[in-house]
């Protein structure tokens, strides 16, 4: 068992040492290399997940010591579970799929092996995020991935834009990481030293893990603290400035890093730990996530490029993903990281299909791409349909699980009705906005022909995961309901399976099942109102987009410019910190070097000087010169009386004498 | 023969390497460069053997030899070497060696650099291997000498000044070191310089006594001994407000002297506190411990803060200078190193210990990497390059290697002492520390920002035929890429080493 799981997960980090030393020097640059590597790692992932089927039940463990020192020991080990199988799955077909796709999309990019390697390393970070079962390796490799994706969104360096993103995307998510991190402290800190998954649920359902700091209790707190790293790498409000921007990388990097595996790490973190989420934290997930859904939706409805529009739906989603398992519909939240994961890397690759045909990513200069690429198109529609959570498809199984559940919270708890507002607009928006991007690429009529001329299908390796991707997007592989034979039984009731085998019991109850209904219905009507208004807006009468901007200028202007909140970070955050350390490293050059510490110098020059003085005048001058003058005037004086003459001397004896008589009389 | 006088040996062949360099003719460039090379390498062999014959378990000295030199005075020539010194002795035989292959290209003046250097090496290893206070002092003061002839003959434009304010930053604080070293040797019974004995409950007797008027009583007096070995200490970490030489003398010096001087000199003083001052004085190391925690944060934040402006900052005030840069972040850097060691937990002063050896070899990879560009295009402006991405990838795989080190990236070394420190830190001072990670994203916002600078972006037409790392920068750089990964990726080797000794110095503060 140990030895399968390290193939599958450090097979790819293989593939990216050697790639990265000798892709240069090997055939096609290594890419086979890379695509064969992951094709390992996926047929591993693909038997545990077999495993899983047959058994229903799967958990395997294992520790090694890492670091140990008195008192303190860090072990490193691997924690395999339904989760962890799952996670493996969808990473590393994604992965695999991206690998495949790529091999076209950078044919002819001069860095084309280091690309691969980043690519596998990547995917080696990501499986090591999962596979780890201790919070401080999970920091470790969510850093890691933080890397790759810093590597790969300024893979095209060249371009400042690039090189921007990526330093925007590192940063902005260390943000988060801090909180992550400050979280860990504090587990670590009350808990005396635990870090493994299991020892600190263990803690925490003993109740041991008690104490307020400010009124809040500590386990809220950490909660909370973790979820700063989720909020980061997820990309939820208000840290979500990085995602769209991080669209400066290669389009497959967004499908697998941006898409379907990184940014859901957070989620997958918040799943993982859920035991550790009070409700109060959970209710702080749930409104973040919620606002986060809705708030980046209404920025998808305005944008004009084709990724970004993209990436503000991946926020989206990601924000309903978090709604879910803060209202406790944490099944829906992981089964919709499943699903999207799917549909979404669908979406992204069959945008790059387009990028690679157009050479735009501008839908205004798009249109009229039915004809011309078939294959991108109905792939893309079955994708968008998913999405937009249309029945049969994927996506209309998880959304209505995480509506359900959104509504079957409101219902208990009506003072969130806000919750609830938001999910449902949320829906209206993402079928309008996607089939906006459906019109504006596909179906309208072509606005640019010399962009439309050339543009041709895909070849092979980019359309073969185009169909499998738009393939899983169908609901019929995470239901089962369907009375198919064959292979489809294998998947069995996928649903009451998620219910049995995830985590602890669900705290699914009857207003759940109350709530199923009404949430369906609710939601497949404002999902198609929302296509038909697209359909109306973007075939039927082109021109209503346009007069309702201009009547609505101010909420246009706004959306258009993302509610201003990268101008409002660059002032209230970024800029009063450079002035700061502008002034510090400007006071301590003038300040405390040249006066504190140069400022000295007048001082013992000073004293030095003044000393000088006082030795030439006071000691020499007077002192010394003035003893030698004083023995010299003193000895002239005297010699007057060398007269030599001894009756003087006599005389001058005798007086002497009597002064000394006279002194010791009287003393 | 060898094995009872490995450290002496270690000490002394780097002088007897100055006296043979000395003593070559001086047109003979190459004679003098491979017998520099030859007296750094033995020593680095004897760090070999006496790392590959280090008991780990043991807490006390090893190696020792102790006789008598000043008898009348009862001074020793003791050495030794335990858990916390074994890991700075590798680093300074690693990093001596390793710079006398970066300077390879040096032309003026090549035999006095080179001896001056052998001597530098010999000061260093001594200060890490007395445990006799006179012995410490001794050696403490021989590293200055060529220091300054280093810096103030070989540097750049204001070498003159940065070495004058180098040498008297530095005796200003040996001053105060002699002072208590005096102290300690009249209030100890029986007198003695051996840091040892010293260290013994019991051995050192202050009285209350009147100096200039003011009476101290006998734990004021101990606590201003304190005080004035910290200042003395504390000016070579650097820190703040005593940091200012080091920018300058960072910036002035030759590039091996720049590692040297970051990669080794820095520790001396965090090592000197944790030699001296806690086992001596740990009631009043413990009463300052509050301070010195203060002073870390300070370290942290304000260097990182002055870093980043070194991006921000023209020229014309000071700024805009790679190397500038790299020494405020290592002021940054050193402030882990205190706040670890203010907090008395056993992952505090693992990571400490720790982060000294790190911050040893990334700061090192550092500096040697701006010497490979400076030496090309003769400046470090960090605005004037832009886009080299493409064009020396090589180089630019190191220097990311060394920025991510650095910046606390998980998987390289410096990771581990960071996150030691911290959780060590945040069990005494939550609140402290917490501000403290700010530090972490600070430091990754000046890194990747000087990395874009520099590689990313579009190519600065003027570099578009910079040649990539040659052979030789390759060699000195390689053996710290791997010591970066490596213990990043499995610390234990180090952290063996440091272990008991570090358990018995935690032991002394226990009970306080």
């Amino acid at each position: 068992m140990l030895e399968k799981v390290l193939w599958l997960w450090l097979t790819p980090l293989a593939t990216a040492i050697i790639l990265l030393f000798l892709g240069k020097r090997l055939p096609r640059r290594g890419d086979w290399l890379a695509v064969m590597g992951l094709g390992l790692s996926l047929t591993l992932s693909l038997s545990f997940l077999l495993e899983l089927f047959q058994t229903h039940t799967f958990e395997w463990r294992e520790q090694m010591a890492w670091l140990s020192l008195s008192g303190l020991s860090i072990s490193f080990g691997w924690l395999i579970d339904p989760i962890t199988i799952l996670m493996l799955c969808v990473v590393t077909t994604v992965s695999f799929l991206v690998h495949l796709y790529s091999t076209e999309y950078l044919k002819g990019d001069p860095n084309y092996a280091r690309y691969f390697a980043y690519l596998s390393f990547f995917t080696f970070s990501m499986l090591g995020l999962v596979l780890v079962d201790n919070l401080l390796w999970l920091y470790i490799f969510w850093e890691l991935v933080g890397l790759a994706s810093y590597l790969l969104i300024g893979f095209w360096f060249e371009k400042k834009s690039a090189s921007d993103a990526a330093k925007k995307a590192f940063l902005t998510t260390r943000i988060g990481d801090m909180g992550f991190f400050i979280g860990i402290m504090l587990i670590f800190y009350k808990t005396g030293g635990l870090l493994t998954y299991d020892d600190i649920f263990k803690f925490v359902a003993q109740g041991q893990f008690t104490g307020e700091f400010l009124g809040i209790p500590i386990l809220t707190l950490a909660g909370i603290l973790l979820f700063l790293g989720a909020m980061g790498k997820s990309a939820q409000f208000p840290l979500h400035v990085w995602l769209p921007d991080a669209m400066e990388g290669p389009t497959p990097v967004s499908a697998l890093i941006h898409a379907a595996t990184m940014v859901a790490a957070g989620v997958y973190m918040v799943t993982r730990l859920y035991v550790l989420f009070t409700p109060e934290a959970q209710l702080f997930i749930a409104y973040i996530g919620a606002f986060t859904a809705f708030f980046a939706a209404t920025m998808a409805l305005t944008h004009t490029d084709i990724k970004k529009v993209l990436a503000y739906s991946t926020i989206s989603q990601l924000g309903y993903m978090m709604m879910g398992l803060g209202v406790g519909a944490y099944v829906a939240g992981f089964l919709h990281l499943v699903t999207h994961a799917a549909f979404k890397a669908c979406l992204f690759l069959c945008s790059g299909s387009v990028i690679h045909a157009t050479h735009t990513q501008d839908m205004r200069e798009m249109g009229g791409l039915k004809s011309k690429m078939p294959i991108t198109f109905w792939t893309m529609l079955i994708a968008t349909l998913s999405i937009s959570g249309i029945p049969f498809f994927s996506g209309f199984v998880s959304k209505d699980l995480l509506l359900a559940g959104c509504l079957s919270f409101v219902m208990e708890h009506p003072e969130h009705l806000l919750l609830a507002l938001f999910a449902f607009i949320t829906a209206g928006m993402t079928a309008f906005y996607m089939f906006r991007l459906l019109c504006m690429t596909f179906l309208m009529p072509a606005k640019n022909l010399k962009v439309i001329d050339h543009a041709h299908e895909s070849p092979w390796a980019m359309t073969l995961p185009l169909c499998l991707l738009s393939g899983l997007s169908f609901a019929i592989f995470f239901t089962g309901s369907l009375d198919g034979a064959g292979l489809l039984q294998v998947f069995g009731s996928w649903h009451d399976w998620f219910n049995e085998v995830i985590l602890n019991p669900a705290p699914l109850d009857e207003a759940h099942g109350n709530a199923h209904g009404p949430a369906m219905a609710l939601s497949l009507i404002l999902a198609t109102g929302g296509i038909l208004l697209s359909y109306l807006f973007y075939l039927k009468k082109p021109e209503l987009p346009q007069r309702l901007a201009q009547n609505t200028q101010a909420i246009y202007q706004t959306l258009i410019h993302l509610y201003w909140i990268d101008e409002l970070y660059q002032k209230i955050i970024i800029q009063p910190l450079l002035k700061l350390n502008t002034f510090l490293a400007d006071r301590d050059n003038r300040w405390i070097d040249q006066k504190l510490v140069d400022g000295w110098k007048p001082l013992t020059t000073q004293t030095s000087k003044g000393s000088g003085h006082f030795d030439n005048i006071v000691i020499d001058e007077t002192l010394v010169d003035g003893s030698a003058v004083v023995v010299s005037t003193s000895a002239i004086q005297l010699r007057k009386i060398q007269t030599g003459k001894v009756q003087q001397y006599v005389l001058m004896a005798i007086g002497a004498f009597c002064i000394l008589l006279i002194a010791v009389y009287f003393l | 023969m060898l094995y009872e006088h490995l450290l002496s040996f270690m000490i002394f062949t780097p002088v007897v390497g100055m006296l043979i360099v000395a003593l070559l003719p001086s047109s003979q460039k190459n004679w003098v460069r491979w017998s520099s090379l030859l007296f750094t390498f033995l020593p680095l062999c004897l760090s070999g053997i006496l790392f590959l014959n280090f008991d780990q378990a043991l807490a006390d000295m090893q190696f020792v030899e102790k006789t008598s030199w000043i008898p009348t005075f009862n001074i020793h020539y003791a050495v030794g070497v335990d858990g916390l010194s074994i890991t700075l002795i590798l680093l300074t035989t690693l990093l001596s060696f390793l710079c006398v292959i970066a300077s390879w290209g040096i032309e003026a003046g090549l035999k006095g650099y080179f001896s001056m250097f052998l001597l530098l090496e010999a000061g260093m290893l001594g200060i890490f291997c007395a445990f006799d206070f006179f012995l410490f002092y001794i050696f403490w003061e021989l590293m200055l000498l060529p220091m300054y002839f280093l810096i103030g003959i070989w540097g750049g434009p204001r070498k003159e000044y940065a070495a004058i304010k180098f040498f008297l930053y530095t005796l200003f604080g040996s001053v105060l070191m002699l002072v208590v070293m005096l102290a300690f040797y009249f209030y100890s019974d029986p007198h003695t310089f051996d840091l040892i004995e010293l260290s013994k409950a019991g051995i050192l007797k202050f009285n209350a006594l009147d100096i200039f008027g003011i009476s101290l009583s006998a734990e004021q007096f101990a606590k201003l001994l304190f005080i004035f070995l910290f200042i003395g200490f504390a000016i070579k970490v650097p820190i703040f407000p005593f940091h200012t030489w080091l920018p300058l003398a960072h910036v002035e010096a030759p590039t091996p002297i720049s590692v040297i001087l970051a990669g080794i000199l820095l520790k001396m003083g965090a090592y000197g506190l944790l030699r001296i001052s806690y086992p001596i004085l740990p009631h009043e190391t413990y009463w300052f411990s509050d301070a010195l925690a203060v002073l870390g944060l300070v370290n942290i934040i304000y260097g990182a803060l002055c870093a980043m402006a070194q991006i921000t900052l023209p020229e014309a005030k000071g700024g805009n200078d790679l190397k500038k840069l790299i020494a405020y972040s290592s002021i940054s850097h050193m402030g882990y190193v205190l706040l670890g060691m203010s907090v008395f937990t056993v992952e505090g002063i693992h990571g400490a210990v720790f982060q000294m050896f790190n911050h040893g070899t990334t700061t090192a990879m550092l500096f040697l990497l701006v010497g490979v560009i400076y030496d090309r295009v003769h400046h470090r402006k960090i605005d004037g390059f832009g886009g080299l991405g493409n064009v020396v990838p090589i180089y630019t795989a190191f220097v990311s290697l060394a920025f991510f080190a650095s910046l606390g990236l998980p998987g390289l070394s410096s990771f581990i002492s960071e996150i030691l420190v911290f959780l060590g830190s945040f069990k005494v001072y939550p609140s402290l520390t917490i501000v403290a990670t700010l530090g972490i994203i600070l430091n990754a916002a000046f890194f990747l920002w000087a990395l874009q600078k520099i590689f990313l972006g579009p190519l600065n037409p003027t570099y578009k035929s910079l040649k990539d790392i040659s052979a030789r920068e390759l060699l000195t750089l390689a053996p710290l890429a791997i010591l970066v990964i490596v213990l990043g990726v499995y610390p234990m080797p180090a952290l063996d080493l440091m272990k008991s000794s570090l358990d018995h110095l935690l032991t002394l503060f226990q009970a306080l």
